[in-house]
């Protein structure tokens, strides 16, 4: 077994707005080296506090109550600000979610994608470049000296994910985040991006945390996964164990709430109303015993 | 596309230059002032009276005195000054050098001061240092550039007496210029102790000027700023590792620039035309304190010159916003 | 499902607490409880000048000329802040000042206010040629600097209070009209305006009953503003010598005097300096915080 590269253990989150309401409840995963880790659930459920934790962007109303997020050796949440940063870039980096924004639209696509090369691998002004020509070669564009000189407004959504793939991945970095990159891109798209970074994770032999809602869209890229609802961990396996041996209720529902093009007469099932309820059962019986471990 | 633009401006710009030279020029000779009755000796007779008004052109029609007048303007003859009797472009020439230098200056130091404020305060954001900085901004938009002007005058005069009262330059000093241009000339010509002398003794009323300008720039740019810095983009660029000062500079500033560079343009027009008083209380000797003499002894082709030349200026300064904001748009450049 | 049906919504209670009444929204506000307060002790001391101001403002005492501010050496009781360069109490004529600059500042701004904002409204609400002509106009007015355009139309209306007022108007009225025609053009296309129309309200019914109240709360802020301009330009057009006589007391001409001399008599100029300053800051902050406290209530 491989040394895992991101070790998050019993991290725990509250709402400072919401009455001090639980956020993340002890949630536990590893990455390993040249994995690719799912991180599934629906709106709500925290995946995308977690990825904030690690990155060290977390609202000011969510305070983390417990745990640590382990990266080779350091744990994140101990590091100041300026420990963080010196991580973040060089060893982590960021596949946002909404192409459309993630760029700035008053600068050019190659100052934008050869300043982190420039700041964090030191490279000069003309290396950054050539470098970038490279990696928009990797991720498949066609005319990678035009797009360099363009403006965001002028390229497609797909075109720039690409880049944004593109810059992420070029920075060599250990750990990427993918926050649910697909999700504002049209479906034909989709395959072809999720294609493009299991190439270049395996390539480059990158970690990848990839974020969805999308038990379908993990499937297809992902080595192992992990369920979250209510921030709380309720499977963790293989890819093939949980989606085809899946051992919770809530997971055996997701699954069955995925349209599948091979069995048209079944429609979007939602979560049926017993297993909401059992699972809100379990994660206050699950709070009212962490409160019983601390005040025991 | 910009060509068009930029046409449309010029033309209604003339539009509104030619509507302006009308309304002066009826509004002088309509209403009770005469200026020859204030320039003659006492006891001379109606027909001394007379004679100088037909010297002047006074005595013809209206419609004959403006004819006469538009064909010099646009042959570049504003006609001669009845109170310096000299030729109204001479002295505008010569004194609108010092305006523009004092104009420009007050544009830069407000410019700088503002943005540096502005980007302090973003820094700083839901601080207690971005509170103070609210507070006394918030004073500050209120006081005119004439007011500053006095208080520096109590300041920098009386308190601490480092600076002069009044003038451009020192006389001894202002000899061997080429041109009006007295500032620009002594620091490229590299006379830094005469360009020395000459910012002392600009010192108080660019800041008089300044000062207005820069509260306006603090708040808006600030505003800008901070909202630029919620974008994604930003965020990103955060995650890259960039610090927070970069991340303001390289990042949020060329976002946030265009409303503030819009506001600035329509403020700076406000600036020359604060020129008039700022210049009168430190009497420099720029066009804005002729034009108070000039209307005070009814100088009539001399403020007519004046405000067709004001009236110019503030129109070149809104077609130079307009291009800076549509250049500065990648979006706009590309349409 | 819940069944919805009409009777169901009158039925549902009341969510929350009303909204505060407008007075007490005010009374909240801290700009506009302190500015306004100053602005309320101007005016009760301009009314009852003679009966507050310790001496009498036109009395003139070479022997007591430049006499400094009481705590300073060689001051003499009676004149807490000096006397000027003619024996006059500079404390009286301050209080006295307040007179012109607050006269100037209601009148002025409350006449700019309303032919500002009557053309406004018709050009708004009317459109067509009518709108562009005044559009037209406000864009040639606004080609004039300011400051050089009032003491042009004072030296030739000749000095006086009259002549300070109406240039004021005549410069200003175009910072009420533009704002008015906007505000007016953006509720004329509203839904509920176009809905009295075709009901058949009448024209200027729907001006005032409508559209006016919904105008209100800029027009407010934007006249508190404007006093607080005039205030200054009528100390600007003194200060040059342009307003009214050189014996009644103005802000402006007293700061006119002291900067001459200034290096005798430096409170000649504080003094008036200080109290246009706070006048200013005074109106400035009013209408700052009438903006944010009368908005979105009347914007129902």
């Amino acid at each position: 077994m491989t040394t895992p590269r991101l070790t998050i253990e019993t991290l725990s989150a509250i709402s400072l707005r919401d009455g001090n309401k639980p956020v993340l409840r002890r949630v536990s995963l590893a990455v390993d080296t040249g994995e690719v880790h799912g991180l599934v659930g629906e709106s709500g459920a925290g995946k995308s506090t977690i990825a904030k934790a690690i990155l060290g962007i977390i609202p000011s109303q969510v305070k983390i109550k417990g745990g640590r997020i382990d990266f080779e050796g350091t744990d994140l949440l101990s590091l100041s600000a300026s420990g963080l940063r010196a991580v973040l870039g060089r060893d982590i980096a960021l596949i946002p979610q909404d192409p459309s924004t993630a760029l700035n639209p008053a600068r050019r696509i190659d100052v934008q994608m050869t300043d982190g090369l420039r700041l964090k691998r030191g490279l000069s002004a003309k290396e950054a470049r050539v470098r970038a020509h490279a990696l928009l070669e990797e991720v498949q564009i066609r005319d990678p000296e035009r797009v360099l000189n363009s403006y965001p407004h002028q390229l497609s959504g797909g075109m720039r994910q690409r880049v944004l793939i593109a810059a992420a991945f070029g920075l060599e970095p250990k750990l990427v985040i993918a926050d649910e990159p697909t999700t504002a891109l049209d479906v034909t798209v989709q395959k072809q991006i999720l294609r493009l970074i299991r190439a270049l994770q395996e390539r480059h032999g990158t970690s990848v945390l990839f974020v969805s809602h999308d038990l379908g869209v993990v499937a297809k890229i992902c080595d192992r996964v992990t369920v979250l609802y209510m921030g709380k961990v309720v499977e963790q396996g293989t890819t093939t164990d949980v989606l085809t041996t899946p051992r919770h209720a809530y997971t055996k529902a997701l699954l069955a709430a995925n349209p599948r093009y091979d069995r048209p007469d079944t429609g979007l099932e939602p979560t049926p109303p017993e297993v909401i309820s059992a699972l809100r059962a379990e994660i206050s019986a699950f709070d009212v015993s962490l409160l019983e471990s601390r005040d025991g | 596309m910009l060509l068009a633009v930029v046409a449309n401006r010029v033309a209604m710009a003339l539009l509104t230059l030619a509507g302006v030279a009308v309304v002066v020029f009826v509004l002088l000779r309509v209403v009770p002032g005469d200026p020859v009755a204030m320039m003659i000796s006492p006891g001379a007779g109606p027909a001394d009276i007379a004679a100088l008004k037909a010297h002047y052109g006074l005595d013809a029609p209206l419609l004959t005195q403006f004819w006469i007048w538009i064909k010099g303007v646009v042959t570049g003859d504003f006609g001669t000054s009845i109170t310096l009797h000299v030729y109204v472009t001479e002295v505008l020439a010569a004194r609108l050098p010092a305006t523009i230098e004092l104009a420009i200056l007050a544009l830069i130091v407000a410019v700088l001061f503002g943005g540096a404020v502005a980007i302090a305060g973003t820094l700083m954001r839901r601080t207690f240092g971005e509170t103070i900085i609210d507070g006394l901004n918030s004073i500050l938009l209120a006081v005119p550039d004439f007011i500053w002007a006095l208080a520096l005058v109590l300041l920098f005069a009386v308190a601490i007496p480092v600076l002069p009262l009044t003038g451009r330059i020192d006389p001894e000093l202002a000899e061997g210029f080429t041109t009006r241009f007295y500032l620009a000339e002594s620091v490229l010509t590299g006379r830094f102790a005469v360009a020395a002398d000459i910012m002392s003794h600009m010192a108080m009323p660019t800041l008089a000027l300044a000062l207005p300008l820069a509260a306006v720039i603090v708040r808006l740019l600030k505003q800008s700023l901070k909202e630029a810095m919620l974008q994604d983009y930003v965020l990103l660029a955060r995650i890259k590792g960039f610090r927070e000062l970069r991340l303001v500079l390289q990042e949020a500033l060329r976002n946030a620039v265009g409303p503030t560079l819009a506001l600035t343009g329509v403020q700076f027009t406000f600036l020359i035309g604060g020129t008039v008083i700022v210049e009168r209380i430190f009497s420099y000797p720029g066009i804005g304190n002729l034009a108070i003499d000039a209307v005070i002894n009814r100088d009539f082709p001399l403020i007519q010159g004046l405000v067709l030349l004001f009236g110019l200026i503030f129109i070149l300064i809104n077609i130079g916003v307009d291009l800076s904001v549509a250049a500065l748009n990648p979006r706009l450049r590309h349409a | 499902m819940e069944h919805w049906s009409p009777t169901s919504i009158s039925a549902a209670p009341d969510t929350g607490p009303a909204p505060p009444s407008i007075a007490v929204r005010l009374a909240r506000d801290p700009k506009v409880v302190f500015a306004g307060g100053f602005i309320l002790l101007l005016i009760v001391l301009a009314i009852f000048a003679s009966l507050i101001a310790p001496q009498d403002p036109l009395a003139q005492n070479l022997l007591a000329g430049t006499l400094p501010p009481a705590g300073f050496p060689d001051a003499e009781p009676g004149f807490l802040l000096g006397t000027d360069g003619l024996g006059r109490d500079v404390l009286s004529r301050v209080i006295f000042g307040a007179r012109i600059s607050l006269t100037v500042a209601f009148v002025a701004a409350g006449l700019a206010c309303l032919i500002g904002s009557l053309l406004g409204l018709l050009a708004g609400f009317l459109g067509g040629w009518v709108e562009v002509v005044i559009s037209r106009l406000v864009d040639v007015w606004m080609a004039f600097p300011p400051v050089l355009l009032s003491i042009l139309l004072v030296a030739v209306l000749g000095t006086g209070l009259h002549s300070v007022i109406a240039a004021i108007v005549v410069i200003d009225w175009t910072r009420f009209c533009r704002v008015v025609r906007t505000e007016t053009m953006g509720q004329a296309q509203m839904d509920y305006v176009v809905a009295a129309r075709t009901i058949g309200f009448a024209r200027p019914a729907i001006l005032f009953r409508e559209i006016l109240p919904n105008v209100m709360p800029v027009l407010i802020a934007l006249l508190t503003l404007e006093m607080g301009i005039a205030v200054v330009v009528e100390a600007i057009l003194s200060f040059v010598g342009l307003s009214v006589s050189s014996d009644t007391p103005t802000w402006g001409g007293m700061i006119a005097e002291g900067r001459k001399i200034v290096h005798e008599a430096w409170w000649v100029l504080a003094a008036p300096l200080a109290a246009l300053f706070a006048t200013v800051v005074a109106f400035k902050q009013l209408s700052d915080g009438l903006a944010r406290s009368l908005d979105p209530v009347l914007r129902r």
